[in-house]
């Protein structure tokens, strides 16, 4: 059998007997993989000594050309997630996930060329450009296939992939310090060959998604879910799907733009801060956080942003998606306002745990949305309609940092203290979360006429 | 149709969960010991 039929939709049907909890690490080491990307930031300082080894030289790249790396990689993304969404409907998880482990993987090795030749247009090209169609590729692939393995609990078992995107760093990030570490010498930074290495290591890795990944056969349903008479997933979940609506129909519903802007809002909200957190934590309580705890404490939020994608989308199949919203919100804005409080009272205690409470729902906001999408409109595309949402998330990752960082200066340009400097900051975020909650309560049912008719339009 | 997974399925299942999960345990506890700086 060649590699094509192997990728086929058609022969990554599960044969009788199989298991589903089979499929979510198969999601998972997607995820993990691309979630590589959120922590290219390790290769900034060494990217721009690559001449000079250990320090600058002229003729290295500045910090802000290497910024653009990830900037592209995100954009396209964006670009790819929304654009590809549709045909990996078609096409199946098994062929959309090696596209993207091709892609993924190809993008490291192309960069590598680019670390070479000291050429930055060859790292955009590679890692931006490709690798970035990887992540996006990748991000969107595994949603459909998981819903429909668990009609009973889309939301744990989407929250447990895009866990993975947000622990992906935490094995991306030491993984490149050790390998630059191993081929560092006295005239190479090492870059080339951990670039290298890990486009190999990541395609392998990627590749076990490829093979362990399987469609439930259709008519299938978990045991002791479906009753007799009931359609099967209705009958297992406590938020059924709404009946299935087109990928292109879904963006004539207010419902689709009201979910683009909870989802746009509540990102804003969190990734900002998240950019900023080890300055702010440093210079909201001078004298009393260094360096060193200031990592710390970055590396927490990135437990709670881990965490809180599976624990909050988890919760959701419990509560229901309108309701986990109107938390994240309400108890967002709230804790957003108070951080103001924490500073004035030097409670460093106090301001860590509302961070880490607000980081968990910041993860949980990303996670909890597939199934959201699948409870309004339906199963079929809910893939390709989650690749269209994600625009929200490219427009909250510029718009997000440049509120933060703008407000802060402009603050200090004005005379306000460092350690105030926040305190507008949090009031707006709160704002933007209370938004969010509007937005969120003015999700209501598809209409009828927005329904897939078959034979109106290609399923 | 609601079906039983075959027999041996559950040690498949494992397996793939450790392919995933020691790689992430491992990216996890570099994190801990990272974030326990915020504490000393």
């Amino acid at each position: 059998m060649g590699l094509a039929a192997i990728l086929d939709r058609s022969h990554s049907i599960a044969p009788a007997g199989y298991s589903r909890w089979r499929v979510p690490p198969a999601a998972l080491a997607i995820h993990l993989a691309i979630g590589q990307a959120y922590a290219f930031s390790v290769f900034n300082l060494p990217l721009s000594t690559l001449i000079g080894i250990d320090k600058s030289a002229p003729g290295d790249w500045k910090l802000t050309t290497i910024g653009w790396i990830f900037s592209v990689a995100i954009v396209f993304l964006g670009l790819s997630a929304f654009t590809f969404g549709r045909w990996l409907e078609g096409a199946g998880p098994r062929k959309a996930m090696f596209a993207s482990a091709c892609c993924f993987g190809g993008g490291f090795l192309i960069a590598s060329l680019g670390v070479r030749f000291h050429q930055i247009w060859i790292i955009y090209l590679g890692y931006g450009v490709l690798g970035g169609i990887g992540l996006g590729l990748g991000y969107i692939s595994p949603v459909s296939t998981l819903i429909k393995w668990f009609p009973d609990r889309p939301g744990m078992a989407t929250g447990l992939a895009i866990m993975g995107f947000g622990g992906g760093a935490m094995i991306g990030s030491p993984l490149a310090v050790a390998l630059m570490n191993h081929f560092h010498t006295a005239t190479s930074m090492g870059v080339t060959e951990t670039f290298a290495t890990m486009g190999a290591l990541y395609f392998v890795f990627m590749m076990f998604g490829v093979f362990t990944v399987r469609l439930p056969a259709p008519g299938w349903t978990p045991v002791g879910r479906a009753q007799p008479g009931v359609g099967a997933a209705a009958s297992a979940s406590r938020t059924p799907p709404a009946p299935d609506v087109h990928v292109d129909e879904a963006l004539r519903t207010r419902q689709f733009w009201f979910l683009w802007l909870v989802l746009c809002l509540n990102v804003t909200a969190g990734i900002g801060v998240l950019g900023q957190a080890s300055p702010m934590i440093q210079e909201m309580f001078p004298g009393v956080i260094g360096a060193a705890a200031a990592a710390g404490f970055v590396g927490l939020l990135s437990l709670a942003n881990m965490s809180g994608r599976f624990l909050w989308s988890s919760l959701s199949d419990v509560i229901g998606r309108r309701r986990t919203y109107m938390v994240y919100f309400a108890l967002g804005a709230a804790l957003y306002a108070s951080i103001p409080t924490t500073g004035r009272l030097g409670s460093v205690t106090l301001f860590v745990l509302f961070y880490v409470v607000i980081m968990t729902m910041y993860g949980g906001g990303f996670a909890t949305i597939p199934a959201y999408l699948r409870d309004k409109f339906g199963v079929m595309h809910v893939g390709a309609i989650h690749g269209r949402l994600l625009t929200a998330w490219s427009v909250a990752g510029v718009a997000g940092p440049v509120l933060v960082n703008y407000i802060r200066e402009y603050q200090i340009a004005h005379g306000v203290a460092k350690a105030n400097a926040y305190s507008v900051t949090m009031y707006l975020m709160a704002a933007l979360l209370v938004i969010g909650f509007v937005s969120n309560w003015l999700v209501s049912t598809v209409d009828a006429r927005h329904h897939f008719k078959a034979g109106t339009a290609d399923a | 149709m609601p079906e039983e997974p075959r027999p041996g399925e559950w040690v498949k299942a494992v397996l793939a969960w450790l392919f995933v999960g020691i790689p992430a345990a491992w990216g996890v506890a570099q994190v801990v010991a990272k974030s326990a700086a915020l504490f000393r």
